[in-house]
């Protein structure tokens, strides 16, 4: 017995076996392969180039840097620091004369506009007049506009010299570059960004909180219910997912905005003032509010589907222990439910810091949310500031999934 | 044994009907005393779980009274109650240690930290599980969850257990080793159990009584050795043990024994049970052990009856052999394998007869 365990094993043909099963399993492995090169092909093309594309445009934009030549030899000569003299000025007048022919004004214009407020117009009001312009360029590019000889200016050039850049974070940060090349927070009336983080965060966390007291209870009864009727129930809770989002959320609007079938009947039946209407759409209120609807089933499946399968002889073993009902919930039914609260939340939470349609229909002004300002920019072509938001909004997803597998574990995770 | 009024366990009148269209048990009178070890037997569907979740407290009575030590319980909610319980999955709680789990009934009832480990180490010792207070549940085999599910349900000390078919899920030698335990426990803590089993082996070698449940009733109520030898209809004599049944009707009655006429002609002779008069129709009962084929052994004035042999069946301990009877072609007899015992051949043409008293003559 001892040798032949020392020697490789063969196949009844003299192939050594490590081989054999090798070249067995190549082969079911090239079948399996093939059966997922569509489906890879797919996600490759349509999500993760879209995603890197993203990623890399969140810290690219060459707008300033490929149409100002002459003032980017200039800053690159010139270490931070030096003093922006006549020859500075004379490659930028030069730029600008180019721009002019090229109709590239309003891009370079753009990108600088992006860190100093208020720059497309003088960059497009310089370039038309950049031909007729005479030394010394500037007294004369002052004249035209006090904003030309700013040192701050100056520091936003050198940063837009290269297309590679991380200013686009810096604006999502709501922080702003000093003279001296620091950063500093930006002017109060510019600090929007974090503020709306923040706002989407919470309310996301409300809206999960709000969903998971309301699914709780309807996914136990769907649990406790016999088959026949609790079917019945589930086709309930799913009918949402079968009508359009837009319809939902007009529905809602409709029922609930100012002259709404709710303040109607409020109104009708004497509890609220025909004056004095609720308001509960387009503003926060109707964003938890509609968003809460939404979501609800997100939330209801995955307790439903771990609820279902707690067998109801641990309530009464617990029971028959001397527990109250209530003992007996907290500690022995709602520990078991944990993965499906888990698995909800994390999916309500992950769909309600991304959502669009609904608080950009009944958001209003303090409604809207991250997502929100995401698609103005996009709207705007703003596509490195948009991508820089998107990513930014990635990467704190991935912390508090990080986060959440941290302290659940994502192996207790149980959608179904 | 005990009579209604000091029982420790009564229940009175006791019906329940899950649908209000059928009775699931109907009108259940059972006193169980203190310290007793009583079984509930009988076939799927017959009523045990639902009997003992109304004294557990999972199931109101329709109608009727549960008492415990003298007391009505109807309306008491399960966790006032203090019975212990044993599940026949165990549930054991998944997320909690086994040392947790048995920790649980104790801090319920605000029991200090010191208290509750000295009792859990108890419980844990008693049932030989002490090294295993840190693991879950899940990391135990089934005779070890069984284990910890009866610590659990003794921990508090509770002066009523109940067990609903609680080695259902063992093995056969695993089964039997746990049977053994349970009953010493039994035995030395004084505890009174209600124990819920559809193995008659099972009911019979670990019970002082055994309730055979039939059809939402109480069929018989006796200790194991009465059950078996002293079955008192025709259905306990079937359910329990193996069981010869000839089909008559009664012939001559008289004090403590009678003859029944066989529909084939022949005439046997038996003990009256369910009958009361002549012409009476009743089923014979006859343990196979009980039939002797040995003319030198049938009871002196006792009829016998012809008997051709069908069958032999070598048993090793056993003779098991089936006889074609009175038109019934599954009459058996079982003999010890004695020295110079004899082996019946097929086709061999015998005398059967019996002890009047070991043939019971019971309703149809
Ligand atoms: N929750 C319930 N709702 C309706 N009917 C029930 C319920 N529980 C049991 N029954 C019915 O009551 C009858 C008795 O059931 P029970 O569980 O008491 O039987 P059992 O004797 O314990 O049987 P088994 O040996 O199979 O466990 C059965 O006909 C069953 O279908
Ligand atoms: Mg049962």
């Amino acid at each position: 017995m001892a040798d032949v365990s020392q020697a490789p094993l063969q196949t009844a043909d003299g192939r050594p076996l490590k081989a054999a099963l090798a070249k067995a399993q190549a082969r079911a492995k090239r079948r399996a392969f093939l059966l997922v090169l569509p489906l890879l092909a797919f996600v490759l093309l349509t999500f993760v180039l879209p995603i890197l594309q993203m990623l890399q445009r969140s810290f690219y934009h060459d707008g300033f840097s490929a149409n100002a030549p002459a003032t980017v030899a200039w800053l690159e000569e010139h270490p931070q620091g030096s003093e922006i003299d006549e020859t500075a000025y004379a490659a930028l007048v030069s730029d600008l004369a180019a721009m002019q022919k090229a109709k590239t004004a309003g891009a370079a214009g753009t990108r600088i506009n992006y860190t100093y407020p208020g720059t497309i117009s003088i960059f497009k009001e310089a370039a038309r007049e950049a031909a007729k312009l005479q030394p010394p360029y500037k007294a004369a590019l002052v004249a035209l506009d006090k904003k030309w000889e700013d040192p701050l200016l100056w520091v936003t050039f050198r940063h837009a010299a290269s297309p590679w850049t991380t200013d686009f974070y810096m604006v999502s940060m709501d922080l702003r570059r000093s003279t001296d090349d620091g950063l500093q927070r930006a002017e109060p009336e510019m600090r929007i960004h974090l503020q709306l983080f923040v706002k989407t965060f919470g309310l996301s966390a409300l809206i999960t909180g709000l969903c998971l007291l309301l699914a709780f209870p309807i996914a136990h009864l769907l649990a406790i219910l016999p088959m026949r009727k609790s079917n019945l129930l589930m086709i309930l809770v799913l009918l949402p997912f079968w009508t359009s989002l837009l319809v939902r959320t007009s529905s809602w609007i409709a029922l609930g905005q100012e002259s709404g079938i709710v303040n109607d009947i409020l109104v009708g039946i004497g509890i609220v003032a025909d004056d004095n209407r609720i308001q509960m759409m387009y503003n926060k209120y109707g964003t938890i509010l509609v968003m809460t609807h939404v979501l609800l089933p997100f939330m209801v499946l995955p307790l439903y589907s771990v609820m279902r399968v707690i067998p109801p002889s641990y309530a009464r073993a617990a029971r028959s222990l001397g527990a109250t009902s209530w003992t007996t919930f907290r500690r022995i039914y709602l520990p078991q439910t944990l993965p499906g609260i888990a698995a909800g939340s994390l999916l309500v939470f992950i769909l309600a810091v991304g959502y669009y349609i609904t608080p950009a229909l009944v958001g209003g002004a303090d409604g809207t949310l991250i997502s929100n300002l995401i698609s103005f920019h996009m709207a705007k072509a703003n596509w490195s500031q948009a991508a820089a938001l998107a990513a930014m909004l990635l990467v704190l997803v991935l912390i508090l999934y990080w986060l959440y597998d941290r302290l659940i574990g994502i192996d207790r995770l149980k959608l179904g | 044994m005990t009579s209604p009024n000091e029982a420790f366990v009564a229940f009175e009148h006791v019906q329940k009907s899950y649908d209000g269209v059928s009775l699931v048990v109907k009108d259940l009178n059972l006193a169980i005393g203190k310290g007793e070890f009583l079984t509930m037997l009988g076939p799927s569907g017959s009523g045990k779980t639902t009997t003992l979740m109304m004294l557990a407290g999972f199931e109101t009575a329709t109608h009727g009274e549960i008492k415990l030590d003298g007391v009505n319980i109807n309306l008491v909610p399960p966790h006032k109650r203090g019975i212990g319980m044993v599940f026949q999955n165990y549930a054991l709680f998944p997320h909690m240690t086994v040392g947790e789990n048995l920790s649980f009934p104790l801090e319920v009832r605000g029991m200090g930290k010191s208290e509750r480990e000295a009792k859990i180490k108890r419980a844990l010792d008693m049932v030989q599980m002490g090294a295993f207070a840190n693991r879950r549940p899940a990391q135990l085999s089934g005779g070890q969850q069984q284990r910890i599910a009866l610590a659990r349900a003794l921990v508090f000390d509770p002066k009523l257990v109940l067990m609903d078919e609680p080695l259902g899920a063992l093995d056969k030698q695993l089964r039997e080793h746990m049977q053994f335990e349970i009953k010493h426990l039994h035995e030395s803590l004084g505890i009174t159990v209600v124990y819920v089993t559809h193995d008659q082996g099972e009911a019979l070698t670990m019970s002082d009584r055994v309730a055979v449940f039939n059809d939402g009733r109480i069929q018989q109520l006796a200790p194991p050795s009465d059950l078996y030898e002293r079955p008192e209809n025709s259905f306990v004599a079937g359910f329990i043990g193996e069981n010869n049944k000839l089909q008559g009707t009664v012939e001559e009655i008289g004090q403590g024994t009678c003859t029944v006429r066989l529909a084939t002609g022949e005439v046997i002779d038996a003990t009256p049970v369910n009958v009361t008069q002549k012409g009476q129709k009743t089923l014979v009962s006859i343990r196979p052990e009980r039939v002797e084929y040995k003319p030198e052994l049938f009871p002196a004035g006792a009829h016998s009856i012809d008997a051709e042999v069908l069958e032999f069946i070598y048993m090793g301990d056993m003779f098991r052999t089936r006889l074609r009877v009175a038109g019934s072609e599954d009459f058996v007899i079982k003999s010890r394998n004695t020295q110079g015992q004899r082996m019946l051949r097929p086709g061999e043409k015998i005398k059967v007869g019996w002890h009047p008293q070991d043939a019971r003559a019971l309703d149809p």
